[in-house]
């Protein structure tokens, strides 16, 4: 190989000057990030924000609250709510710095306050804070602290058609019961939308049938590993039995095991359309079809045992800051801007997604949006709403019940007993998942 | 001797460079695997000992997935082979166009395979996918099949999507081997009567054991270690995950980091004992493949 020799005789590569020069600017460059990465090039400080995918809101939202001290910037995070958990907490496992604020759902908000991925939020920023709904207090508190700043909170209640309700015969201004629909649909050719598919939002729905049957399926969850199982209980038997009634009723609609929150949607504007539960976002949903609309009425979420409050499935999302965080205390004034009733309302209004506050849902322009009886409901169903249990282990107990109750369609009365097995096997290590 | 020793200090910088990237994680794994260790619950950390791998190797889904594991490694495996030496045998005799033809094999395996996993995807898909509409002729094919609905479709697909990717390789692999069997063999081979059968199983496919050795060792062991396609196309639904989908489950999503480490222990395990199987079955001695012995 030809090497280039200088006069005095020391052999080097071609070009190893502008080398050094290359390596001196990438490490210059390294450094500026380093550096930009806290501080916008204007000097101020740069806040990170990872949100849950969305129309839009809740990058408008970083916009407003952005000040003259700091910049909030979005960043986006997958759209399963399963993979945003594994992205933060991996990047918070590692002490990653780039993360200032998260959007944080509750079934995973009990994980990240035991972790200490969260800061509890302190006295000083809970008083500014909007008084926010029982259930999205409970859903957002950890160790007798709020860890996360309720920012929406989303509730299922039951929508049906009214000229089906009218058909067959049901009085809907009276609580009415999951029995009561089934029969009603299968009865007068309906159906009853739930979701059932292998996912967090099947277990949503067997946490609410157990709780509206009295029970619970984890007591004490706060002693994590430990936590006393309590699936396979009268509630949860209830629970079974009601899943297996449907199942097994021609009011299942034909793709009950692979249902989801958007599956429902269609067939519930159909002549066969009859019941569903879902979230609160799909009043909007139904906005273009005004024969759906003005056909559609809302109520209460079913009772499990009759005569017995039913506790409907809580959703939404808390403000969390992270422990790694390097601005603190400009993240906390971020998170009350952000969580500002104005910002609740403006929110509900783009995305469909509820305030998690009363205050919240004094905002005008959502008031004009939504019928008065419907956002009523909504604030009724928040406060009577039975959250998923805060333990966590969650995803744990939550995937052994998708093991152990799914397809729908298998589900008897002894499931209960044997998924309270499999739980335990699989907390104490005895099982793989 | 001198140069023996000057040869150790030339490799001593590689040889800790290797220990320093692969021995450390490999070490590091082993510790962890004998922890009951949870990313987000570190807190709970205990030593349990050999209590992962026992659980591990008692628990059902852990042989359901190694099964399934296997099926797709000897099926794809087995099929690349007589595919790829196909492949192999056109790029090795054709006359025309042969650059091209070369390149237009080789284009599935420049393919990332997570893309080419999503067209499979695609094209398997019940809506919208052109395999049913262009297969429906078949017996066992018709408009509504889906392919990701039951166990034995989904694997179908899966497996079809990796032997689309991967038989290029194998093809690459043995066209070199074919083109160290001395032509000089061949013609007196066809001077003394032996038909195209003949050659081939008496004089192409032993001189080339140690070009097939290689080639079904490389990816077999690949094989064994499938995640993409399966990740992609059914996300382990329908019973069809793979050991690897397995360790990623309870390393990636379950945080479970003791558990995942057993299990990629295992997984590594595995690998070498297919790796010696089949150093064993053909035979052949690694160096003599590489022409190191000759």
């Amino acid at each position: 190989m030809h090497v280039p020799r200088r006069s005095r005789g020391v052999t080097r590569f071609p070009g190893g000057r502008s080398v050094r020069r290359l390596s001196a600017t990438f490490a210059a460059l390294a450094t500026a990030a380093a550096l930009l990465s806290a501080c916008s090039s204007s000097g101020k400080t740069t806040l990170v924000w990872y949100i849950n995918p969305d129309t839009g809101g809740q990058a408008v939202i970083a916009k407003s609250c952005s000040t003259d001290q700091y910049t909030i910037k979005t960043q986006v995070l997958p759209t399963d709510a399963g993979q945003q958990r594994v992205q933060l907490a991996r990047r918070l496992a590692a002490g990653d710095s780039g993360i200032d604020l998260m959007s944080i759902d509750p079934a995973y908000t009990a994980e990240f306050a035991a972790a200490n991925f969260v800061v509890p939020v302190p006295q000083s920023v809970e008083a500014q804070l909007p008084h926010a709904f029982k259930g999205a207090v409970t859903a957002s508190t950890w160790n007798n602290h709020l860890v996360v700043a309720p920012f929406w909170s989303n509730v299922q209640a039951l929508w049906y058609r009214k000229s089906f309700a009218q058909k067959a015969g049901l009085d809907m201004s009276k609580p009415v019961t999951w029995d009561q629909i089934i029969t009603a649909a299968a009865d007068h050719g309906g159906t009853v939308g739930v979701q059932a598919n292998k996912y967090e939002g099947y277990v949503v729905w067997i946490n609410a049938l157990v709780m509206g049957a009295g029970g619970n399926i984890v007591t004490n969850p706060g002693a994590g590993v430990n936590a006393n199982i309590d699936i396979n209980s009268q509630a949860g038997v209830t629970a079974a039995n009601i899943i297996n009634k449907l199942a097994h009723s021609k009011a299942a609609e034909p793709d009950l095991s692979v249902s989801n929150e958007g599956t429902v949607l269609a067939p519930f504007a159909t002549s066969a359309g009859a019941f569903q539960v879902n979230w609160t976002f799909i009043y909007q949903n139904y906005s273009s079809d005004k024969t759906t609309l003005n056909d559609m009425g809302w109520a209460m979420y079913p009772e499990s045992v009759a005569g017995k409050p039913s506790r409907p499935p809580y959703g939404g999302i808390g403000i969390g800051v992270s422990s790694t965080s390097n601005h603190i205390a400009d993240d906390w004034k971020a998170v009350e801007c952000i969580t500002s009733p104005q910002n609740q309302g403006q929110y509900a209004v783009s995305s469909g997604n509820m305030p998690s506050s009363a205050a919240g849902y004094q905002f005008p322009a959502l008031q004009k949006a939504y019928p008065a009886s419907l956002l009523q409901l909504f604030q009724k169903s928040v406060n009577a709403a039975g959250p998923r249990p805060l333990s966590p282990y969650w995803s744990d107990i939550s995937g052994a019940i998708q093991s152990t109750w799914h397809p729908a369609d298998s589900v008897t009365s002894s499931t209960p007993a044997s998924s309270q097995t499999f739980i335990q096997q699989v907390l104490e290590g005895k099982k793989l998942l | 001797m001198a140069e023996n020793r000057l040869g150790q200090k030339l490799v001593a910088p590689a040889v800790i460079l290797m220990l320093l990237v692969a021995g450390y994680p490999m070490f590091q794994a082993i510790y962890l695997s004998l922890y009951r260790y949870r990313l987000t619950t570190p807190g709970d950390r205990s030593f349990v000992g050999l209590s992962n791998y026992r659980v591990a190797l008692t628990d059902s889904l852990f042989w359901r997935d190694t099964w399934n594991t296997v099926v797709i490694m000897v099926v794809t495996v087995a099929i690349e082979l007589v595919i790829g030496f196909v492949f192999a045998m056109v790029m090795h005799r054709i006359m025309i166009a042969r650059g091209l033809m070369r390149t237009a094999i080789l284009i599935p395996y420049g393919i990332v395979t997570v893309v080419s996993a999503f067209a499979w995807q695609f094209a398997f898909s019940l809506n919208n996918g052109w395999v049913n509409s262009w297969f429906h002729w078949l017996p066992w094919i018709g408009p509504e099949t889906n392919w990701f609905g039951d166990h034995w479709h989904a694997m179908f697909a899966i497996m079809a999507s990796e032997i689309w990717k991967t038989t290029p390789f194998m093809s690459l692999l043995l066209l070199a081997g074919l083109s160290q069997v001395s032509e000089d063999m061949l013609e007196a081979a066809q001077v003394d009567g032996a038909t195209w059968w003949q050659r081939l199983y008496k004089v192409i496919l032993p001189n080339m054991r140690a070009a097939i050795m290689v080639a079904v060792l490389f990816r077999a062991l690949d094989a064994f270690r499938i995640f993409d396609n399966i990740y992609i196309m059914t996300s382990g639904a329908q019973n069809t995950e793979s050991s690897s989908f397995l360790t990623y489950r309870q390393t990636i999503q379950q945080m479970q980091l003791g558990m995942g480490s057993a299990l990629s222990v295992l997984l590594f395990l595995a690998v070498l004992l297919i790796a010696f199987l089949i150093v064993r079955l053909f035979r052949v001695d690694l160096a003599s493949a590489r022409g190191e012995a000759r």
